[in-house]
């Protein structure tokens, strides 16, 4: 196994005075499907964007492919959580993928074919490539969240962070992003954003629980650590079948 | 009809009209989408204080307006981008405080007769030739500027987060697009006046956006709809003898509605289209 493509050491995070990340280390490996679980505030969004360089951390380290997160942005892909997107704006399918391709378009001006090309590729491969010229407003939740995911993976990132990606999508589509993310996995590593353990479980090959503090497990099953770490068994307990959901596979 | 624009002060006027259309419709699209709406109507209330100012000074109106209204706008963008959760509260407060010390600008000049409706309200009857140039030399501007960063401001409108990632300028990007709208609004003011000019910058990309694929046919739609408000207000003000500028916002507010209601109509055949096919 490589290095790690992500390395946190004793990472700290505060938010208006009030400590949203404690110490928190861990490292990822590369090909890894990681996700990231834990309550509400628990501070999953929040680390999420400190390795995307979208906030700095108060104190500690953090190197992304041995890097500083802003340095590597243009190899990594992200799906932010939709909920924040103005569902009413005026943009098509394709216009959206592009918007992907504005790091390394050589004019920001006018998108090249090569842009084109790659949008293509990564619509065809999330199976949204028919509905380029749709609105974006008009498409289901499950649709829009795959174009999300091509307009991320236009770049042919190494890795890619999503936040969220099923919170608006009926059950059919969660396991159709799941699918493809599957397929996406084979090359780059994942990093995902989740409350839903049930269908996630079959899915990713590690788990990490953040509730201020983190607790890495690389494997697919969740501790009673983890549990009363993050009382994060909300979704278990739910189902009955507490601790046990994520070791059956 | 076609007599009306035998004088020069209706020709002057109509194009005044056309030209700020132009520049209501892009930047009010760039309002609209990017939810400056507020902000905006801070920067033109503030203004205020700017007219005040350069009639205290004695200096030319436009000028002054225009230096003030980029310290505000500069100050708000500044504000609203540290502290995005109470920005509505400090755009209320210099939005007052400009007005106010337009007010007390105006007291301290001694002997002063300003026809302050005119800059409340706008008197697109007495636009002047050097208005009509600044007016071009403002329009070339936002456009040019437009469709130089247009990808850029498209996915910071869209999605502010991901344009971040994709390292477009957003922070830079932001100023420049608050300094464009106070620029927009200064001239704005000359025709619809700086209490009106929310309506103008909101109203036609509100429709806009409805009919619109994308932000740049968006920006078009709005254009157009604001040249047809703008002329129709412009030759109902004249036969019925009213203010201007309120002539052409009640114009605007007429569309607004018709449109709301073709929504409420269309939802309505839609659905009931949808009843009878599903029996």
């Amino acid at each position: 196994m490589g290095p790690p493509v992500i390395n946190v050491r004793n990472l700290w995070f505060s938010f208006a005075g009030q400590p949203v990340l404690k110490d928190v280390t861990f490292e990822v490996n590369e090909g890894e499907f990681l996700a990231l679980i834990g309550p509400n505030g628990g501070g999953k969004t929040t680390l999420l964007k400190l390795l995307l360089g979208l906030l700095t951390a108060d104190r500690g380290h953090i190197r992304v492919f041995g890097q500083s997160p802003r340095k590597v942005v243009h190899r990594i892909g992200y799906v932010p959580q939709d909920i924040h997107i103005n569902q009413n704006f005026p943009i098509s399918v394709m216009d959206i993928v592009l918007m992907g391709r504005l790091i390394s378009s050589r004019s920001r001006r006018r998108h090249s074919k090569d842009d084109k090309l790659s949008a293509e590729k990564a619509m065809e491969e999330l199976g949204v490539w028919e509905h380029r010229d749709r609105q974006i407003g008009d498409l289901s939740g499950g649709e829009r969240q795959r174009v999300f995911i091509a307009r991320a993976l236009v770049i042919d990132p190494e890795m890619l962070m999503l936040d969220e990606p099923t919170a608006s999508v009926d059950t059919k589509g969660q396991g159709e992003i799941f699918e493809h993310l599957k397929q996406v996995n084979k090359k780059v590593t994942v990093v995902l954003v989740s409350h839903d353990l049930m269908m996630i479980s079959s899915y990713i090959k590690s788990v990490a629980c953040v509730n201020q503090f983190i607790h890495y497990h690389p494997e697919a099953e969740i501790t009673e650590e983890m549990v009363e770490i993050c009382q994060c068994n909300v979704d278990l307990i739910a189902h009955g079948l507490p601790h046990r959901v994520l070791r059956k596979h | 009809m076609i007599d009306v624009l035998e004088f020069e002060f209706m020709r002057n006027a109509l194009l005044a009209g056309l030209l700020v259309s132009v520049i209501c419709g892009i930047i009010g699209t760039l309002v609209v989408v990017n939810r400056l709406v507020l902000l905006s109507g801070g920067i033109a209330h503030a203004a205020f204080g700017g007219i005040g100012l350069s009639f205290f000074l004695g200096l030319p109106v436009m000028a002054v307006t225009l230096c003030f209204s980029f310290v505000v706008a500069l100050i708000l963008a500044g504000v609203t981008l540290k502290a995005k959760h109470r920005s509505d509260t400090i755009v209320g407060v210099l939005w007052a405080v400009g007005m106010a010390l337009g007010v007390i600008f105006l007291d301290l000049t001694p002997g002063y007769n300003v026809d302050l409706m005119s800059y409340l309200f706008g008197s697109i009857l007495m636009v002047t030739q050097l208005d009509l140039l600044v007016m071009v030399v403002v329009g070339t501007m936002v456009l040019f500027i437009t469709g130089y960063y247009y990808q850029d401001l498209l996915a910071m409108s869209y999605d502010e987060e991901f344009a971040r990632l994709r390292n477009v300028p957003v922070k830079p990007l932001y100023f420049l697009l608050v300094c464009m709208i106070a620029l927009s609004v200064v001239v704005i003011i000359r025709v619809v006046g700086l209490i009106l000019i929310i309506a103008l910058l909101t109203i036609p990309p509100y429709i806009a956006e409805k009919y619109a694929r994308s932000l740049r046919m968006m920006m078009v739609f709005s254009v157009l709809l604001s040249c047809l408000f703008a002329s129709s207000g412009l030759l109902l003000s004249y036969f019925l003898n009213v203010t201007s500028g309120a002539a052409i916002i009640m114009v605007a507010a007429a569309g607004f509605f018709i449109s709301l209601l073709l929504d409420r109509l269309v939802t309505r055949r839609t659905s009931m289209s949808s009843v009878s096919t599903s029996n």
